[in-house]
């Protein structure tokens, strides 16, 4: 049952535990119980809207940043890692393999207001060896929905 | 000017979907919703799609064999017998068709004397009278009953049984009822076709999209089932490949040898970039087709537990896509129910009549549509029944 929830969750976070009760051929209350126990051991950490900006006034500038660190005796990856997610520009950040270390993700107002950040917030932190900024300059396809185009229904009523 | 016409196809009449769904396109209302497609709602998967595109890349632009591409009838022989214990050899007995449909045409051109019977469990997909019929043989109608979960009952099939009868056709996971056919309910119906010498077209297009939690039985695969059954499926429903025009059927080299005939003759090959992207299909498709199966599945329990709570009397589908609910409780003709619902609440479903007479009382509603959508459309047919006396 937490796997099927969290299936149906994670397509559409909106689906109310009636609607996933009826799904999942069970019922609403242990359904809501369910999700309860996932928020409290953190399984669930949030439920977000995928929004496409452009489409509405608000000007965006989104920033994929690799960042190269030398981890030093006693502070590893996570305390350096938590130096950069503190900030709240950062709405992301990975450690990954290959050839740098942190990908960061930025959401800013504008390519000035990540520029800023970069310099004067990211690349002082102490452990930071590099930065390399690539503007986001346009967004195809999030958390699995595409947002480039939506999708019409072109069936027929033949069969 | 002479009259350019044949008289029997002008009396055979148009598809009762297509009626209904005439009058949708005459309303031209853009709040119009519909749960009327039979097709998948989802795109068939992209490395199936790519597969097509890279066929033609290479120039793959060809005529294919007449019976398919060896290699894709390969897979279709492996595929049989890894689902459902089928053993048909891949070299004269697998034909690749031009969709389900042309293979439902071959088997009665192939095996139908004129005069000769065809007993069809209704209600049924819409193409087997009328294909029965250009063939030369007599549609007999048995009407399947809500309370034997639209399943064939022997009974009712010997007593239809007349010494004109050569085909028995079945079609499970049915359209339009979703009614499955469990090994034990095949078994004596097996044992009266072989009593009586009969054969069995048997469409199994929607094998893969069972919710049972068994896998598909297949009559064929009964002991002396074989040499008197044609299994007639396609790449439409398992793998969301309707537009790519492409199914096939298996029957023993005897009969198919007739069959490959008239494919020959009328239509030459199925189209051979959809045959390429077939064998990826087959080979690489198994994990699409099970995420569309959960995702049919939640979908069909979101409607069952709907109606329940409506107070509409549903039989529990267990396959295919459609579930088709009683309506006959509110003293309306499936036909007038789904006239009004169209135009009080905008929403558009068939007629269970559409699939034969005993479809009267009942509506095909297909759940090949999002949650979001069937939650929006059945929202108006609740509105809709709270409305009536
Ligand atoms: C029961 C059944 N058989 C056969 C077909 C034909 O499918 P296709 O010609 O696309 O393979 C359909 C299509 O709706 C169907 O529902």
């Amino acid at each position: 049952m937490r796997e099927k929830i969290l299936e149906l969750l994670e397509k559409n976070a909106r689906m109310s535990a009636a609607d996933i009760a009826a799904c999942i051929g069970s019922d609403e209350k242990s359904v809501e119980a369910e999700i309860a126990r996932l928020e409290d051991e953190h399984i669930i950490c949030g439920y977000h809207a995928v929004i496409d900006w452009n489409r509405t006034n608000e000007e965006k500038a989104d920033a994929f940043i690799e960042v190269k660190v030398s981890p030093q005796r006693g502070v590893g990856f996570d305390q350096i890692a938590e130096r950069i997610w503190q900030y709240p520009e950062v709405s992301g950040i990975q450690l990954i393999s290959g050839a740098f270390d942190f990908a960061v993700l930025i959401e800013g107002k504008s390519m000035r207001e990540v520029a800023m950040f970069v310099s004067e917030k990211l690349s002082p932190i102490e452990g930071v060896l590099s930065t390399s900024t690539s503007f986001v300059l346009k967004n195809y396809k999030e958390n699995g929905v595409v947002i480039e185009r939506p999708k019409k229904d072109e069936r027929l009523e033949l069969s | 000017m002479r009259r350019a016409l044949n008289s029997f196809i002008e009396s055979i009449p148009s598809s009762g979907i297509r009626k209904f769904f005439d009058i949708v396109a005459e309303m031209n209302d853009p709040e119009v919703i519909s749960l009327g497609v039979g097709e998948p709602d989802f795109d068939t998967p992209w490395h199936v799609r790519e597969e097509g595109i890279y066929s033609l890349t290479r120039g793959k632009t060809f005529y294919s064999p007449n019976a398919g591409l060896k290699e894709l009838r390969d897979e279709l022989s492996l595929f049989l017998k890894k689902k459902y214990e089928l053993s048909y050899d891949p070299k004269d007995e697998i034909i690749v068709t031009v969709g389900g449909s042309e293979a439902i045409d071959l088997c009665f051109r192939a095996m139908l004397d004129p005069g000769d019977e065809v007993i069809i469990p209704e209600p049924a997909f819409v193409s087997y009278k009328p294909c029965v019929r250009l063939a030369g043989g007599v549609p007999v109608v048995i009407d399947l009953k809500n309370e034997d979960d639209f399943k064939l009952r022997p009974e009712d099939l010997e007593a239809a049984i007349t010494d004109k009868t050569k085909i028995v056709f079945l079609n499970y996971p049915n359209n339009p009822t979703g009614a499955v056919m469990e090994r034990e309910d095949l078994e004596p119906i097996a044992e009266i076709i072989k009593k009586h010498d009969l054969f069995v077209v048997s469409d199994e297009i929607y094998s893969e999209l069972n919710y049972t939690g068994r896998r598909h039985v297949s009559i064929a695969s009964f002991p002396g089932m074989r040499e008197r059954t044609v299994v007639v499926s396609g790449f439409s429903k398992t793998f969301a490949m309707t537009g790519w025009r492409l199914g096939y059927a298996a029957a023993p080299a005897e009969i198919m040898k007739q069959m490959l005939k008239i494919h020959q003759y009328a239509i030459m090959c199925a189209p051979t970039t959809a045959q390429y992207a077939a064998i990826d299909a087959l080979k690489n498709g198994d994990g699409d087709t099970a995420m569309m199966r959960d995702e049919y599945n939640n979908r069909r329990r979101y409607l069952l537990k709907r109606f329940r709570d409506m107070g509409i009397d549903c039989f529990e589908a267990l396959g295919a896509f459609y579930v088709f609910p009683d309506i006959s409780r509110f003293g309306l003709s499936s036909d007038e129910f789904a006239k009004r619902l169209l135009k009080e609440q905008k929403l558009a479903v068939v007629p269970g009549t559409a699939f034969g007479d005993c479809g009267e009382g009942h509506l095909r509603i297909s759940y090949a549509y999002s949650l979001r959508d069937l939650k929006r459309a059945l929202d108006r047919i609740e509105a809709f029944v709270k409305c009536l006396p």
